[in-house]
């Protein structure tokens, strides 16, 4: 039972990365490599706040959200006026950034050895101490994170993105400062990104820097690409997929050491039958690409 | 410079080159407040290139535009927008999945909608949205697209595409037109109705300011024609006088 919970407590947190960075790459049209890290910094800020200086579990979550979307501008005021592709890169070099310092940043983040015991997060009263409980609270996270991207998406926001993702030129001509909805966009997906990070802390109670390397980000970019990106059900669907498929391999009986590769492998195959045969995912209907 | 009192569009000595050939070259130029006025040229004469550099698009190497007494010179292509010059492209643009009237409704200027935390939490933004479709039927009403407004965009013809974008422009609440070939490659009859709208368009008092290479709609809608050749303008007037001159004649009339 505890077992089941726990791969859908994983579900839940992948179902918030999956949908926030689907509202950048699926609705907008813009591809960030960076969302591992933004989760990690939602990690570490609320993992630190809690045990350095005792705040409350939903003040490290919504400190993690503003500092991401705070640190978010540092890339994105500066490289979302380059071409996307040259954005996508830009976001890579920040993601290894960000990992150096989760790794390097001793004092701070020790480093390498992690932060250990993070507390169970109790709100108002309410502590979070069995798989259960804990999977109620992964799925309102995930529910919020889902809802916020619905919201915008439905909206004359929505509006917007859609058109900055099929032709940014015509919604500039139309008065869009196509920039400024960039650059909110992105902050809010770092700042959900980061939101998911600080129930990962709670969570596992452990953090170091391995969680939020730059394979982390690309396994996100894969839920979203095979779910399908740019619709609501797409991320759901891919991260359901690419987080239970590898337990699935675990009752084929496989040696850990051959299944870790084989999932690799699988991974990368099904990204590429994806993309030749059935390149909008599995339930999306749009696609990655312009 | 106004005839009145609203500000007029003008340029001065603009020039653009690109890889050393002259797009443009001190073009000097001053439009009525209101009217229709056609440019013509033969193609590279750096006609689009004039109005990529009037809406922001492209920066001039050199000289200035104003409307008024505003300078426009290195403002981005939204804030023109906003100041009520709009534009239509050659290759048509619109977001063609998605039905006309959401291509229109995207034009309304100033949507509280837009915004992240009225998008997010809703106040205001239903009735907002009200009066802004409200507002889109009635340029789709204007353009004879009303009955359209659910189809996909990249349903309609050619030419209705051409008057989307321009229900898109009016939408955006342009008071400055600039349209690029609103009429070329149209089947003749959504031709005269294209022009049947910019004739009313210039009895609500706009300018609209139209590439064409078409002669025969350029006589008889412009109010004033210019001539364009090699990035400079040659000629302008009215058009009975413009496009009489023999020179002119050879070169475009054949």
């Amino acid at each position: 039972m505890d077992y089941a919970a726990h791969i859908l407590i994983l579900t839940a947190i992948y179902v918030s990365l999956a949908i926030s960075l689907d509202l950048l790459a699926g609705r907008m049209g813009i591809l960030s490599i960076a969302h591992a890290g933004f989760y990690g910094l939602g990690a570490y800020t609320a993992a630190l706040l809690v045990i350095r200086c005792g705040a409350p579990f939903m003040i490290g979550v919504v400190a993690g959200m503003g500092v991401a979307a705070l640190i978010s501008l540092v890339v994105s005021l500066p490289s979302l006026r380059l071409h996307d592709d040259y954005f996508v890169i830009a976001t890579f070099g920040f993601q290894m950034i960000l990992f150096s310092i989760f790794t390097n940043w001793m004092d701070l983040t020790n480093g390498p050895m992690g932060i250990p015991g993070i507390p169970q997060p109790v709100i108002l009263g309410w502590r979070v101490d069995t798989h259960l409980e804990f999977l109620m609270l992964a799925a309102i996270f995930a529910t919020a994170s889902c809802l916020v991207v619905w919201r915008i998406t439905t909206s004359p926001l929505g509006r917007v993105l859609h058109a900055i993702r099929e032709d940014e030129v015509f919604a500039k001509s139309l008065g869009k400062n196509t920039l400024r909805f960039k650059v909110t966009v992105f902050a809010v997906s770092a700042a959900l990104a980061a939101m998911a990070g600080s129930l990962y802390a709670h969570y596992i109670t452990y953090i170091d820097p391995t969680s939020f390397t730059v394979m982390e980000s690309i396994l996100v970019i894969s839920m979203v690409i095979i779910g399908g990106a740019g619709s609501l059900w797409g991320p759901l669907v891919g991260a359901v997929v690419l987080v239970t498929l590898p337990e699935a391999l675990r009752f084929v009986g496989l040696p850990s050491s051959v299944a870790a590769n084989l999932r690799q492998i699988i991974y990368g195959s099904l990204l590429v039958v994806m993309m030749m045969f059935r390149p909008r995912g599995l339930v999306g209907n749009c696609g990655f690409s312009k | 410079m106004t005839n009145d009192g609203r500000p007029t569009l003008r340029c001065e000595g603009l020039s653009k080159s690109f890889d050393g050939t002259h797009a443009l070259q001190n073009v000097r130029l001053e439009f009525p407040s209101a009217g229709i006025v056609a440019i013509i040229g033969p193609n590279g004469a750096g006609k689009t290139t004039l109005l990529n550099v009037l809406t922001g698009f492209l920066r001039a190497d050199g000289g200035r535009f104003f409307l008024g007494e505003r300078e426009l010179t290195r403002l981005p292509p939204h804030k023109i927008s906003r100041l009520g010059i709009a534009r239509t492209f050659q290759d048509l643009r619109l977001i063609s999945q998605v039905p006309v009237l959401e291509n229109v409704l995207l034009a309304r200027p100033n949507q509280k909608g837009e915004r992240l935390l009225p998008a997010l939490l809703r106040y205001g933004v239903a009735r907002e949205e009200a009066r802004n479709h409200e507002e889109a039927m009635r340029w789709l009403w204007f353009v004879g697209l009303d009955e359209k407004a659910h189809e996909a965009a990249g349903e309609l013809s050619y030419g209705q595409q051409k008057l989307l974008a321009l229900a898109c422009c009016l939408a955006a609440e342009g008071r400055i037109l600039l349209l690029d070939e609103p009429v070329a490659g149209v089947h003749p009859e959504m031709i005269s109705q294209i022009l049947d709208n910019l004739r009313q368009l210039r009895e609500q008092g706009r300018l609209v300011v139209f590439i064409e290479h078409d002669i025969a709609a350029v006589r008889q809608v412009a109010d004033t024609v210019v001539v364009m050749d090699e990035g400079r303008v040659i000629a302008q007037g009215k058009p009975n006088e413009v496009l009489e001159k023999p020179e002119i004649i050879e070169a475009y009339v054949g």
